[in-house]
């Protein structure tokens, strides 16, 4: 008998344990990017200057990084799929592109944020500059999380092993998304 | 743990729970992808119910999609989506508790003059841009 480990053969509760883990981390996460976008949408409501910062930040960027992660997302799903039809190389193609699609986000944001720094938008220049670099960098670090955990899972889901995590570290990236899609509108739309 | 096990073993987890449909996930990205589109091009219209509609109205429908298509909580067990949605209470108790003091500008025997000032210099700039 192989010694598996438990979150890949226990289902007590109507899951496996290790998607039920992903779940509570996502529904934790909630919590965190909840009280932090909840705090901004306080601020932007109750502060009409807002607008007149947020009117800096670049919306094509903005909407760019929204098409690479909507895309992400897609090649991820499509890694399920084929994790679910026992094609290991097939689903490790998918988080490699998936992972190509975090980069790619990581250096818009990049080449956005130093752009915004050189002209004189820094953290400390204002309370929206505070919460825009504290929700998209907290969201970035997200981003290099999954891209770092997805490359693990990738090279192993090549060799045809732990296939089940091909889903797990997907349904982490498609929440990493989601937190974008309000971002998005959050700090780039609202002017 | 040999490769053969390993596929043993998914397959083995993946019969444990209900499975899950794989649907045309190209077609819900288009939507997803004309749906940003939209977001971008309707506040462009400068009408700030259009803007509300597409830019937060669309942010939901968008997530509700990802989080149906790709993530599958529609046949996840319930108590997910209990848990989901119990995080997303907290977020609203968090804001309905704190909102009324963050909100305000002023109340009794408090102020806050830095907003008040930068509020009067924003609402100065208006009128100086739209000459009124």
């Amino acid at each position: 008998m192989s010694a598996r480990p438990i979150a890949t053969t226990r289902s007590a509760a109507g899951m496996p344990t290790g998607r039920l883990a992903v779940w509570w981390v996502i529904a934790s996460e909630i919590v965190i990017f909840g009280g932090l976008l909840g705090s901004y949408v306080m601020f932007r409501l109750g502060h009409d200057a807002f607008a007149d910062q947020a009117a800096h930040t670049n919306t094509w960027i903005g909407a760019f990084n929204t098409f690479v992660l909507l895309t992400s997302s897609l090649f991820a799903v499509l890694g399920h799929k084929a994790a679910d039809a026992g094609d290991g190389r097939r689903a490790a193609r998918m988080l490699y592109l998936t992972a190509a699609g975090g980069m790619i986000f990581l250096t818009a944001k990049a080449f956005e944020w130093t752009t915004e720094i050189q002209h004189g938008f820094t953290i400390s220049a204002h309370t929206f500059w505070s919460f825009y670099y504290t929700a998209a960098g907290l969201h970035a670090l997200h981003v290099v999380a999954g891209i770092v955990i997805m490359l693990i899972v990738a090279a192993q889901a090549r060799k045809n092993l732990e296939l089940q995590r091909v889903e797990l570290i997907g349904l982490y990236w498609h929440f990493v998304d989601v937190v974008w899609i309000f971002l998005f509108p959050l700090l780039y739309i609202a002017k | 743990m040999t490769s053969q096990q390993a596929h043993d073993s998914h397959l083995e987890t993946a019969a444990a729970e209900p499975h899950v449909h794989h649907g045309n996930y190209v077609r819900i990205w288009v939507i997803l992808v004309v749906l940003l589109v939209a977001s971008v091009l309707g506040p462009m219209l400068g009408h700030p119910i259009v803007t509300l509609v597409t830019a937060f109205g669309i942010a939901i429908v968008k997530a509700y999609l990802v989080a149906k298509n790709f993530m599958h909580i529609n046949v996840a067990p319930r108590f997910v989506g209990y848990l989901v949605a119990t995080c997303l209470l907290f977020m609203l108790l968090f804001f309905a508790g704190t909102a009324p003091d963050v909100m305000r500008l002023e109340g009794t025997r408090w102020e806050k003059p830095g907003w008040i000032e930068a509020n009067r210099s924003h609402e100065a700039g208006s009128r100086a841009a739209t000459g009124h």
